[in-house]
């Protein structure tokens, strides 16, 4: 029994990591490549399920199109954060202390502004495929395999979704001229400069990015739980912590550390109880900042 | 003001803290606030004290603490579990909590500040998540349902409870700001000032960086745990989510950048100012809008004016080239 029980942590725990990486891709971008400690992204994040929340409770929508649905008005959104902070900080040279204070207070600001919205009552979504397992969705219950039959959807959509939005991701930073731009800047923002291209621009560009994956993310976060505005600050140890252990810039460092701390949460919530789970990333954390700083993927 | 030594400054912070002693009770007489007055200025005063020390680290070596409200809570913990194994007074409280907050920081400090500053705002913003969960699982300290802390009715020397622990945090903040001045003022204040204007060049200068930021860390770390130390008598009822709260983690910032944190005066002005606008605001508005505004002043003044009200009074009146900015 306690294999059984094993197994379905570790695949729990895989299902969750899929989740976090979606999470931590808008923190790899902003924190990794451009180094932007943008500290607020949990709170765009729950801004995210909170529109995914507003369209489907008043059209019906699906929240992964609501999602789809939000990402050019976060990528707007984005686009214009990343102008103040670097009018107000990164042409400063200030980024430090006033722009870590900004981000904080972009952070207070969102969360406070959702409470007096909408209280501090969990909200939920609903579809279809929400509270069926696998099995029962597609009606092969007993052909399947237990395992995988009792899948839950809540967490196989959002994984699924979640690996998707990343490959896809990927394929922009690694394959088009925009993302390898963006690399670049991350890398030489001064010999970009020389080529003849904006590095400010493709900074906006690529924070703009990060911020609309926040879209997406939100709305998956609210298929998987009920969302209040304060659960984004459980999100802020978790996300750091995979972008670190990934590597910073790395994406694909990004997913495997997702996947790690994901069934690290996911094991000492089934043998420890739930209660100590947001203490794991804190302890992943501190031991690769102590141990090995440039993470698993590190360059 | 310049050349005033430690000693004569500590005298005159004295001074200034019992003239602050003798009026206050007048101020509430005025308001009719009885001894609500005591209550609505201890809050003020335990601001002084972490905005104060959130300085020290913060504004004197530029790397920014979000871990306030877990450094306060340790500081209330402390006094928790002591008061279920064996009631001490609160100056002893003081210094167990400052001991236990010290070393905290110490040791957040030796595993995340030999990297980038970024790194140790992010450790701290994770540790504060962590030690409430630890404090939640904890049962002897009342684990999530929250702890009680019964005060005792009477007290030598003092009109009222409230009153006693309101000296105690007059005393803190003499205590905290003479320390932060000195500071500021002593070979280990340019070290400090090294590191936040240019670590690599200190480094190379051979300012022991590591080594100052950890005293930074420790000092710091240690006066929001005294801070915390009397909280349990003063609030009476204790539950994690309380200690942990919103704003602490926001004022502590917020108040020290407001006011200017390159100096001591700026976190006590902005404590000060804003504690008082808070103070004022929770009895006509509610808790969250309380927030709400101290976030938007926050992001208002890093925007605007990022040397705080202090810098913004010295650009109106010594408009030298070379002062500093």
């Amino acid at each position: 029994m306690p294999f059984d029980l094993l197994v379905s942590a570790l695949v729990a725990g895989v299902l969750l990591g899929g989740f976090y990486a979606a999470v931590t891709v808008g923190i790899s971008i902003a924190f990794g490549i451009l180094d932007i400690v943008n500290i607020a992204h949990p709170a765009f994040i729950i801004l995210g399920s909170y529109i995914a929340y507003i369209l489907n409770a008043q059209f019906g929508i699906d929240p992964v199109i609501a999602g789809i649905i939000a990402l050019p008005a976060f990528y707007v959104l984005g686009a214009a954060v990343y102008q103040v902070y670097y009018v107000s900080f990164e042409k400063r040279g200030k980024e430090a202390l006033s722009g870590l204070a900004f981000f904080f207070g972009l952070l207070f600001i969102t969360e406070v502004l959702l409470i007096l919205q909408f209280g501090v009552d969990y909200r939920y979504v609903q579809a279809g495929y929400i509270d069926n397992n696998l099995g029962k969705f597609l009606g092969l219950s007993q052909s399947l395999p237990k395992l995988i039959a009792e899948l839950p959807m809540r967490m196989l959509v959002p994984c699924v979704m979640s690996i998707l939005m990343f490959g896809v991701l990927l394929i922009v930073i690694k394959r088009t001229f925009i993302g390898r731009a963006i690399m670049a800047v991350s890398q030489d923002a001064l010999a970009l400069q020389l080529m003849g291209a904006d590095p400010v621009r493709i900074k906006r560009i690529a924070f703009a990015i990060s911020i609309a994956t926040a879209a997406m993310a939100g709305a998956f976060l609210i298929i998987i739980q009920p969302v209040e505005p304060s659960v984004g600050r459980e999100y802020i140890g978790r996300v750091f912590a995979i972008c670190v252990l990934g590597g910073m810039g790395s994406l694909t460092g990004t997913l495997i550390a997702a996947v790690l701390l994901g069934v690290a949460e996911s094991l000492t919530a089934t043998f420890y109880g739930p209660s100590w789970a947001p203490a794991v990333s804190f302890g992943l954390l501190l031991l690769t900042l102590a141990f090995r700083p440039s993470g698993i993927m590190g360059r | 003001m310049r050349t005033m030594s430690t000693w004569m400054f500590a005298l005159v912070a004295c001074v200034v803290a019992a003239a602050v002693f003798f009026f206050v009770p007048f101020i509430g007489k005025i308001l009719g606030w009885g001894d609500y007055i005591y209550i609505a200025s201890y809050t003020v005063l335990q601001y002084v004290v972490l905005a104060t020390a959130w300085n020290i680290l913060g504004g004197y070596t530029g790397y920014v603490n979000f871990g306030s409200a877990a450094f306060f809570a340790v500081g209330t913990y402390t006094t928790v579990f002591f008061h279920k194994l064996y009631p001490l007074p609160i100056p002893i409280l003081v210094v167990l909590a400052a001991v236990v907050g010290g070393l905290i920081g110490l040791g957040m400090g030796y595993l995340t500040l030999r990297l980038r500053g970024a790194f140790f705002s992010i450790a701290t913003l994770a540790m504060a998540v962590v030690l409430q969960t630890l404090i939640v699982n904890w049962d002897f300290v009342g684990g999530s349902r929250g702890a009680y802390v019964i005060r005792p009715a009477s007290i030598v020397l003092f009109d009222s409870y409230i009153q006693y622990l309101f000296v105690i945090m007059l005393a803190l903040v003499v205590i905290a700001v003479t320390v932060a001045r000195t500071i500021e003022r002593s070979a280990l204040g340019y070290g400090f000032a090294a590191i936040r204007d240019d670590e690599l060049a200190a480094e190379a200068s051979g300012v022991p960086t590591l080594k100052l930021k950890l005293i930074a860390t420790a000092l710091s770390g240690a006066f929001m745990g005294m801070a915390g130390a009397p909280f349990p008598y003063f609030i009476g009822f204790l539950q994690p989510s309380g200690v942990f709260g919103l704003e602490y983690a926001v004022n502590s910032i917020a108040m020290p950048i407001i006011g200017g944190t390159a100096t001591w005066i700026g976190p006590l002005v902005g404590a000060i100012l804003l504690g008082t606008l808070q103070q004022v605001a929770t009895v006509t508005i509610s808790s969250a809008v309380n927030v709400l505004m101290v976030g938007l002043l926050l992001v208002f003044f890093v925007i605007v004016a990022p040397n705080g009200l202090v810098g913004v009074v010295q650009n109106l009146f010594r408009k030298k080239p070379g002062a500093p900015s």
